[in-house]
C-alpha cells in the first residue's frame, strides 16, 4: 500500500509542478499585478516605485526583469503563443509586430483610457512619444485606430563628441560636424593627432540601420526613402549609392575603431567613455552609461553629419520604452490605474532622476540635467521606424547592413552592396512567404 | 476497487506505472515539439498572429534553392566542422595518448584539459573577444613584445581571419571533450594486449596502428558524430564574439535559425531547423557506415 501511495504522491507532485510552470504569469490576486520588462538600468527604480504604490494603495506591483533584450523578445513570444503574458508587458520590436500582437488580442487598446483635452492623460505625453504605439484609421496593418501602449520615457540615437579629444586634435568642440565631408575630414585631424576618430557598436547592425535611415532622410528625404520600402524605387537608386559611398568614406579614410563591425555597443561604450575615441553614434541612454563608466566624461551630441547640406539633419528617436496592457489580463483596470500613476509627475520625475533617461513626459525641463536636455532638444527633428508610413523588410535591412559592414571592411564596393540589397527587395517583393 | 487492485498489484502492468511520468514527459517535452516543428514549417507565420497560411514546401523550396545566406552559414560552419574533426580531435587523441601511457603530471592534465568545456560558452567568447582585441587585446600586445608587429591584426574583423579564429575559440573550448572520451576509450583497451605485442616484437608507432586505433574505432566514430553535431550548432561563441560579421563571414545556421524567429518568421525558422537535422541526420548515419565499414576492413 505504501508504494500505492507513494505512485500516487509522485503523480501528484509531477501534476502539481506542470501546473505551476504552465500557470498564467498575470497576477493572480485582484490586489497585484506582474509587470515585465528588460530595462536592467531601471530596475531599481521601478522597484522603488512599486513600493511606493503599495504604499499608497495596497496594490502589489512585481516588477520582473528579462535581460538580455533578445532573451526578453523571446521571452514575450513565448508567453504570447502560451497565453502566459502578465498584466503589463514591453514589445521590442516594430510596428508589424505590436500589430500581430494587438491582432491576436494581448495587446488593449488604450485610448479612451488616454482621453482627449487638456487635463487628459494624453496630454502629459510628447506627441512623437505616445505616437511610436498609434495606428491610424485605414493603417497598412488592419489594426484598429488608437493608441496601444504608454511610453514611460524616449531616446535619441544623435553622434556624439568627447570634447577634451577634440581640444587636443586643435578643433573647436563647439564646431561639431555639419556635413559628412567635414566629418570625414575631423576624423582624420583626430587620427593624425594619435586618436580613434570614430566608434560605434556596428556589430548589432539596427545601429547602422538607424544611422542610414538618418542619412537617407537627410539625402533624399522621407517620401523617397518610403518609396525605396515600397519597392517603386531600387536601392541601386544614385541616391542610395551616394549613401553607400558615405561608408566607404570611412573605410578609405581609416578614421574608425578596428573592430568597428564586430563591436557590440555595450563595448562600443567601453571605448568612447574611456577616451579611446573621439567620436561614436549611441542612444541617449549613454548618459546613464557614461555617468557609471566615467563619471568625469566631457561630451556633447550633435545631429548626424549631412550628405546633403540644404536638408535637415534627422536623427533616430522618439521611441523609447514602452508600456503594454494585456487586453486578456483580468486586472486590466489595475493595470491602466498604475500606468497613469506611473506617468504622473512625482514618479515620472523620480524615473527622469533617478535613470537619466529622456522623458516621455511634459514639462520635466527642471529635472533634465543639462547634458540630458542636448539630447532632448534633438527630439524634434527625430525619425523611428515605428511611425514610418511603411516598414522595410527584415531581410532587405540585413542586406544592407551586412552590405555595409562588407564596404567597411573594403571587401565589396557601394555598387555591389546596392546591387544586392535591389536584388533582397527583388526577391522580397515576389515571395510572399 | 479491491479486484482492480489485486489484479494490478501483483501484475506486471503495475510495472509500467514506474515509466510513465518519464514517458509522460518525453512524449510532452520531446517527442510533440519534435513533430509540431513539421507541421509548423509548411506554415507561413510570425508565430504570434492568429491567422497561419499554408505555403505547403514553399519554406522548404526558398531554403533549398533562393537562400544564399543559409548556405553561406552552413558552409562556415562546415569549415569549423572540419578544422575540429581534424585539428581539434587529433591534438585531443594525441594528449590521451601521452596520458594513458603515464606521461609525468597526467592527473593533473585531465583536469586542466577538460576546465575549458566546462565552462560556459558565453564566458569562453567574451573572455577571447577581449584577448582578440586589436587595439588592447592580450593576444595583439604578446605578439608585439615578441616582435611580431607585422602579425598584428583585428583577428575577428577581418574577413581572412574571422572564422578561423572562431574555429580556434571553439576548438580551445572543445577538445576536452574529445579527449576525456577517447582517454577512456584509451584506458578501457586490456594492458595485456600491448604485453603481447611487445612480446611478438612490434614497436610503439606499430602497436599504436595495429591494436590502438582498431580497438578504437567505436571511441572515434562517437568523439566524431559528437564533434560534428557539436560544432555544425555552434552559437553561444559567434554571438558574443562576432555577431555573424563581418558581413555573412562568420554566419552559422543557428543564428541564422534564431535570427529568423526574431524577424518574426516562426514557420520559415521550423523550416530551417528541419532541414538542418536532417542534414545532420544524414551526415551522422554516412559517418556511422563509414566507420562500421572501417572496423570491418
Amino acid at each position: 500500500m505504501k508504494m500505492w501511495f507513494s505512485h500516487v504522491a509522485l503523480f501528484a507532485l509531477i501534476a502539481l509542478s506542470l501546473g505551476t510552470s504552465c500557470q498564467r504569469s498575470g497576477g493572480k490576486k485582484a490586489d497585484s499585478l506582474i509587470v515585465w520588462h528588460w530595462m536592467t538600468d531601471r530596475e531599481e527604480a521601478l522597484l522603488e516605485l512599486a513600493k511606493q504604490y503599495k504604499e499608497q494603495t495596497g496594490m502589489d506591483v512585481q516588477f520582473q526583469l528579462y535581460a538580455p533584450s533578445d532573451t526578453y523578445t523571446q521571452k514575450v513570444r513565448i508567453g504570447a503563443q502560451t497565453e502566459s503574458l502578465p498584466d503589463i508587458y514591453g514589445i521590442l520590436a516594430e510596428a508589424r509586430d505590436l500589430a500581430s500582437f494587438i491582432k491576436a488580442g494581448h495587446v488593449a487598446n488604450l485610448t479612451a483610457s488616454l482621453g482627449e483635452g487638456k487635463d487628459s492623460w494624453k496630454s502629459r505625453f510628447y506627441t512623437e512619444a505616445l505616437n511610436t504605439s498609434y495606428f491610424e484609421k485605414g493603417n497598412r496593418y488592419e489594426v484598429s485606430p488608437g493608441y496601444y501602449g504608454i511610453p514611460i520615457d524616449v531616446t535619441t540615437i544623435p553622434m556624439i563628441l568627447n570634447r577634451p579629444l577634440f581640444r587636443k586634435a586643435g578643433l573647436n568642440p563647439d564646431k561639431p560636424p555639419k556635413t559628412w565631408d567635414e566629418f570625414i575630414a575631423i576624423g582624420k585631424k583626430l587620427q593624425a593627432a594619435g586618436v580613434t576618430g570614430f566608434v560605434s557598436g556596428w556589430g548589432e547592425t539596427w545601429l547602422i540601420f538607424s544611422l542610414a535611415t538618418d542619412l537617407a532622410h537627410n539625402l533624399m528625404g522621407a517620401p523617397k526613402v518610403m518609396d525605396t520600402f515600397r519597392g517603386t524605387v531600387p536601392y541601386t537608386d544614385p541616391d542610395w549609392v551616394k549613401l553607400l559611398e558615405a561608408f566607404e568614406k570611412i573605410e578609405k579614410s581609416g578614421i574608425a575603431d578596428q573592430s568597428l563591425v564586430t563591436l557590440d555597443n555595450k563595448n562600443s561604450e567601453k571605448k568612447f567613455a574611456s577616451e579611446r575615441a573621439a567620436m561614436t553614434l549611441n542612444g541617449s541612454w549613454c548618459v546613464n552609461v557614461y555617468a557609471g563608466m566615467n563619471p568625469n566624461l566631457d561630451y556633447a551630441p550633435f545631429p548626424p553629419p549631412a550628405l546633403n547640406p540644404k536638408n535637415s539633419r534627422p536623427v533616430w528617436g522618439g521611441a523609447g520604452s514602452v508600456f503594454h496592457v494585456n487586453d486578456k489580463s483580468p486586472h486590466k483596470e489595475n493595470a491602466i490605474q498604475f500606468l497613469k500613476w506611473l506617468t504622473d509627475t512625482p514618479q515620472a520625475s523620480f524615473l527622469v532622476k533617478k535613470t537619466l533617461n529622456l522623458p516621455s513626459v511634459k514639462n520635466l525641463g527642471k529635472d533634465i540635467s543639462p547634458q540630458l536636455n542636448a539630447f532632448s532638444e534633438l527630439m524634434e527633428n527625430s525619425i523611428h521606424p515605428n511611425r514610418f508610413s511603411f516598414s522595410e523588410d527584415p531581410r532587405v535591412i540585413e542586406t544592407l547592413t551586412k552590405g555595409i559592414q562588407s564596404i567597411l571592411i573594403g571587401e565589396k564596393t557601394p555598387q555591389q552592396v546596392a546591387k544586392d540589397t535591389a536584388e533582397t527587395k527583388e526577391k522580397v517583393l515576389q515571395n510572399k512567404l | 476497487m479491491k479486484k482492480w487492485l489485486a489484479i494490478t498489484r501483483g501484475h506486471p502492468i503495475s510495472n509500467y506505472f514506474f515509466i510513465l511520468p518519464a514517458l509522460g514527459m518525453f512524449l510532452t517535452f520531446s517527442l510533440y515539439p519534435y513533430f509540431d516543428v513539421f507541421r509548423l514549417s509548411v506554415l507561413s507565420w510570425d508565430g504570434i498572429a492568429l491567422s497561419k497560411q499554408f505555403v505547403g514546401l514553399a519554406n522548404y523550396t526558398d531554403i533549398l534553392f533562393n537562400n544564399e545566406s543559409w548556405w553561406i552559414s552552413f558552409r562556415n560552419a562546415g569549415y569549423i566542422t572540419i578544422l575540429a574533426l581534424t585539428f581539434q580531435n587529433g591534438l585531443a587523441l594525441v594528449l590521451a595518448w601521452l596520458v594513458d601511457r603515464g606521461a609525468r603530471g597526467a592527473q593533473a592534465y585531465r583536469s586542466i584539459y577538460f576546465l575549458p568545456p566546462i565552462i560556459s560558452g558565453i564566458v569562453v567568447g567574451l573572455i577571447w573577444y577581449w584577448i582578440l582585441q586589436p587595439d588592447y587585446g592580450l593576444f595583439n600586445s604578446l605578439l608585439s613584445q615578441l616582435g611580431l608587429e607585422r602579425w598584428q591584426r583585428a583577428w575577428l574583423n577581418d574577413p581572412d581571419t574571422a572564422l578561423t579564429t572562431l574555429a580556434m575559440i571553439h576548438m580551445w573550448r572543445g577538445f576536452g571533450w574529445g579527449f576525456i572520451i577517447l582517454l577512456a576509450g584509451l584506458q578501457g583497451i586490456s594492458r595485456d594486449l600491448y604485453e603481447a605485442a611487445r612480446v611478438d616484437g612490434a614497436g610503439e608507432w606499430r602497436i599504436f596502428w595495429k591494436v590502438t586505433v582498431p580497438l578504437m574505432v567505436p571511441v572515434f566514430v562517437l568523439v566524431s558524430v559528437l564533434t560534428i553535431l557539436g560544432t555544425m550548432q555552434i552559437y553561444d561563441i559567434v554571438i558574443t564574439t562576432t555577431k555573424g560579421g563581418p558581413g555573412y563571414h562568420t554566419e552559422v545556421p543557428m543564428k541564422r535559425i534564431i535570427d529568423e524567429i526574431t524577424s518574426a518568421r516562426l514557420g520559415y525558422a521550423c523550416a530551417q531547423g528541419v532541414v538542418f537535422g536532417m542534414i545532420l541526420f544524414f551526415v551522422s548515419i554516412v559517418q556511422i557506415q563509414l566507420s562500421k565499414r572501417a572496423k570491418v576492413d
